[in-house]
């Protein structure tokens, strides 16, 4: 019998209208760094995509003042319903140029474009609109009559979501009349320079939004400049505390959104089916690379096994390769060090005697690819079930009563995100009030609204991003 | 097993046929609601998701091509009208042994389906094609008439030469819970099948929930169902992607469970090419490839089969020539 081929279906990346070398972009222009250029990697073919020009602890400088002076005379005086509007604008051209970007996120970043298309794109748009619609209303979010805002903001964001990110940062902050400095990471500048483009082409005041590419030293002046009023971080456990020594008795408002290990229980009477589903998206959704990932499957004994076989079944059927094709669930690795990153874990995995098992799947000679991976029999001990491997790997532990769910999906240093699978309403909410979890999903997981707060608990942060409670970091209450 | 009894005797279940622990599944009454209502539920949200992911790939010129031929290779060419007439079953039989004359390579259609008073006509007109004749015994479509009249209906399709029965379950039964008579009408009409393959259709738009979907597609499994099947083409909805993909997923915890194969056949409302390709996408990952063939997946279409083969034309010429260029029988 002949096998099913689908057809490749390449997303043309003319569309990205990749150029061959970038600016940052500093009080409304594009301007050369006096930083190291740096180059960004394709990490589906490993080319070299383009020259990325990098901020020196100078152009740091230059870009705070930027803001600063915006923010003095512009910005924070604005009435919030001119704010909203160029919100509103700012989010209609995304939406205009949602192709050009979901193109170009794909070719840096590595994601499948229909993740890029049909989620980062869209949901950074609505995150733009859903704060346009505050800009005006913020005397009613109930932080008290005429919240101020806090002043210049300094914003690092990492390679895993990097419009979607951005958007989460920017757009609150330029709602409550913030005005930022915004260092996207070093492996996926592009996108936040197109959105540089954007904000010129929404006619936005020079120095609202300033944009220094660089890696961690740049993010390291950045946060410690002391004209910075507000640092908001998204990344690693390990760079967050320093941030937090760094700020700490300077008065600086901090927000932190950091690593995780969520844990996704399912529990016997679960849907099954759609649990698979849900294990799927919370763990191979974007290579894994999501800190809310499910990466800590916690079945129930009396039906792992049958869990385990439907899910090995399904994630066979997952297609591994070009990040432009429109057939590809699981796309490439975002960079050689956290390929090594998740290598070096999952042998660990072997060596503490958890049992993997790998999709047949087909992978592609060339760029960074990692089979999507399930280990079973793994133990609470084990470093697979405390570390995060921010990879498609996943990790399968079991229970045998509901107790013994809660308290080992709680037994970790972060609390970020957590699943819980059953059909009986009850548990749900009995599970969503014990488990220490920014966010739990029900019978679903990685889902997002720009209405839905969003933060961690413990390791994993603190502050909210999104929703009336994410205002909260943005506004002096 | 002409029974008319409406109550279930323990006595009365060939338990003994089915494989591993089902046997127990079937024993009494309580055992069968046991086990029914003991299958993992079907998350409406989830279902609906996966769906629209499936329909979602690329399916495009070689791989359009060899989908549009295995589609029409699993058409049950149907036609279930008041006014069908021999005239009519002729002329469709005629477009199944050979459904596009200019091109000799477009593949046969696994079956005829008409009532049973047309099968004689069905069974002469396809004679020694191979192609098979489908009848809807069993007091189609609402299935609302008393069981004898039921099998009668059955056997007279079968003397009369029906290789496929397609028969509806009660659904009143069904929605009330009285599972074992359904169960038991379905093992009659198996056995008053003969050697002819039985088509279990559960008209899934009256059965509501995919909850029900489910657990009405295995009671046609337990009960000795050869195919499950979705819609009778009279009620809306008919055949849904994700109706479908429930019944996949039955079909191979099926397998898995008993190591046998038995197939699925969605019907009614599925009109275009690019309809019956998303199925066969979902054949392909929700059950597997053992699946992608006429023995174990049916598209019942009374219209589909032309708009293939506009299709099927349009990527050979690499251009659309329009509807008159294939036969409207």
């Amino acid at each position: 019998m002949p096998t099913f081929e689908y057809a490749p279906a390449p997303e043309s990346r003319e569309l990205a209208n990749l150029r061959t070398s970038y600016q940052m972009f500093v009080d409304g222009k594009f301007v050369d760094g006096a930083g190291k250029p740096l180059k960004s990697v394709n990490p589906a073919t490993e080319e070299v995509l383009a020259e990325v020009a990098t901020a020196s602890s100078d152009d740091v400088d230059l870009a705070v003042r930027a803001a600063r002076r915006a923010y003095d005379r512009v910005w924070g005086r604005m009435p919030g319903a001119e704010r909203g509007k160029y919100l509103f604008r700012i989010a209609r051209l995304i939406q205009e140029r949602s192709r050009e970007l979901a193109v170009l996120e794909s070719l840096d970043n590595g994601k499948p474009i229909k993740e890029s298309r049909d989620t980062d794109v869209p949901t950074a748009a609505a995150h733009f609109f859903h704060h346009a619609g505050w800009a005006d209303k913020l005397d009613y979010a109930g932080y008290g009559p005429e919240p101020r805002p806090l002043g210049v903001a300094a914003q690092v964001i990492p390679w895993n979501f990097p419009l979607l990110m951005l958007a989460w940062k920017i757009a609150p902050a330029l709602a409550c009349g913030n005005t930022v400095v915004l260092k996207p990471a070093e492996t996926t500048p592009l996108t936040a320079l197109v959105f540089a483009d954007i904000c010129r082409q929404a006619e936005l005041p020079p120095g609202v939004v300033n944009i220094l590419p660089g890696a961690g030293d740049v993010g390291a002046a950045l946060v410690s400049h002391p004209d910075v009023d507000k640092v908001a971080f998204t990344g690693s456990t390990e760079v967050g505390k320093e941030i937090t020594r760094t700020l700490a008795g300077t008065g600086r408002r901090l927000t932190l959104e950091l690593g995780g290990k969520a844990a996704n229980i399912v529990f016997d009477d679960a849907p099954l089916d759609q649990a698979v589903e849900g294990i799927v998206n919370g763990i191979f959704f974007n290579q894994g690379h999501v800190c809310c990932a499910g990466s800590r499957l916690l079945v129930q004994e009396s039906v792992a096994e049958e869990l385990l076989a439907r899910l090995r079944t399904r994630i066979a059927t997952l297609r591994v390769g070009d990040p432009l094709d429109k057939n590809t669930d699981v796309g490439a690795i975002n960079s050689r060090e956290q390929l090594n990153k998740i290598i070096e874990l999952s042998d660990a995995g072997d060596a503490e005697g958890a049992q993997r098992w790998t999709s047949p799947c087909p992978l592609p000679e060339r760029g960074l690819f990692f089979a999507p991976t399930v280990f079973s029999e793994v133990q609470q001990s084990m470093r697979i079930a405390k570390e995060e491997i921010f990879g498609p790997v996943l990790s399968v532990l079991t229970f045998r009563t509901p107790d013994e769910a809660i308290t080992k999906a709680n037994n970790t240093p972060y609390g970020l995100s957590a699943g819980v699978w059953t059909e009986k309403g009850s548990r749900i909410l009995w599970a969503a009030q014990r488990l220490r979890a920014g966010v739990v999903w029900a019978n679903t997981f990685n889902r997002f609204d720009p209405t839905a707060p969003f933060g961690g608990y413990r390791e994993s942060g603190f502050g909210r991003e999104g929703g009336r409670a994410g205002l909260e970091a943005y506004l002096d209450v | 097993m002409a029974s008319t009894s409406t109550t279930t005797e323990a006595s009365d279940r060939t338990a003994s046929a089915l494989p591993g622990d089902l046997s127990d599944a079937v024993r009494d009454d309580a055992s069968l609601r046991r086990f029914l209502h003991g299958l993992p539920g079907v998350d409406q949200v989830g279902v609906e998701q996966r769906s629209a992911g499936l329909a979602t790939r690329s399916i495009k010129k070689a791989a359009k091509l060899w989908a549009i031929d295995t589609a029409i290779s699993m058409v049950d060419l149907t036609t279930l009208e008041g006014a069908d007439t021999p005239g009519k079953v002729r002329s469709l039989a005629a477009k199944a042994r050979r459904p596009d004359s200019d091109y000799p390579d477009v593949p046969q259609v696994a079956a005829l389906c008409v009532y049973p008073d047309l099968v004689e006509v069905a069974v002469d007109a396809v004679r020694g094609s191979g192609i098979g004749v489908a009848s809807v015994a069993t007091a189609f479509p609402a299935g609302r008439a008393h069981r004898d009249v039921k099998l009668s209906d059955t056997r007279f399709a079968v003397a009369a030469g029906a290789t496929e029965i397609d028969m509806v379950i009660d659904r009143g039964a069904f929605l009330t819970g009285r599972y074992g008579q359904v169960f038991e009408e379905i093992q009659a009409v198996k056995q008053a099948c003969g050697s002819a393959h039985l088509k279990v259709i559960l008209e899934t738009g009256e059965l509501a929930t995919y909850d029900n979907v489910r657990r009405a597609s295995w009671l046609a499994l337990l009960a000795g169902g050869d195919f499950i099947k979705t819609s009778t083409g009279k009620v809306s909805p008919a055949a849904t992607l994700p109706v479908t993909q429930v019944m996949l997923q039955a079909v191979r915890d099926w397998h898995d469970r008993t190591g046998e194969y038995r197939g699925v056949k969605p019907a009614g409302g599925i009109r275009t090419t690019k309809d019956a390709i998303r199925h066969l996408v979902a054949v392909h990952e929700v059950a597997g490839a053992d699946w992608l063939t006429p023995d174990l997946f049916r598209l019942g279409a009374s219209s589909l089969l032309t708009d293939l083969l506009m299709q099927r034309r349009a990527q050979r010429n690499g251009h659309y020539s329009g509807p008159d260029y294939v036969t409207v029988d």
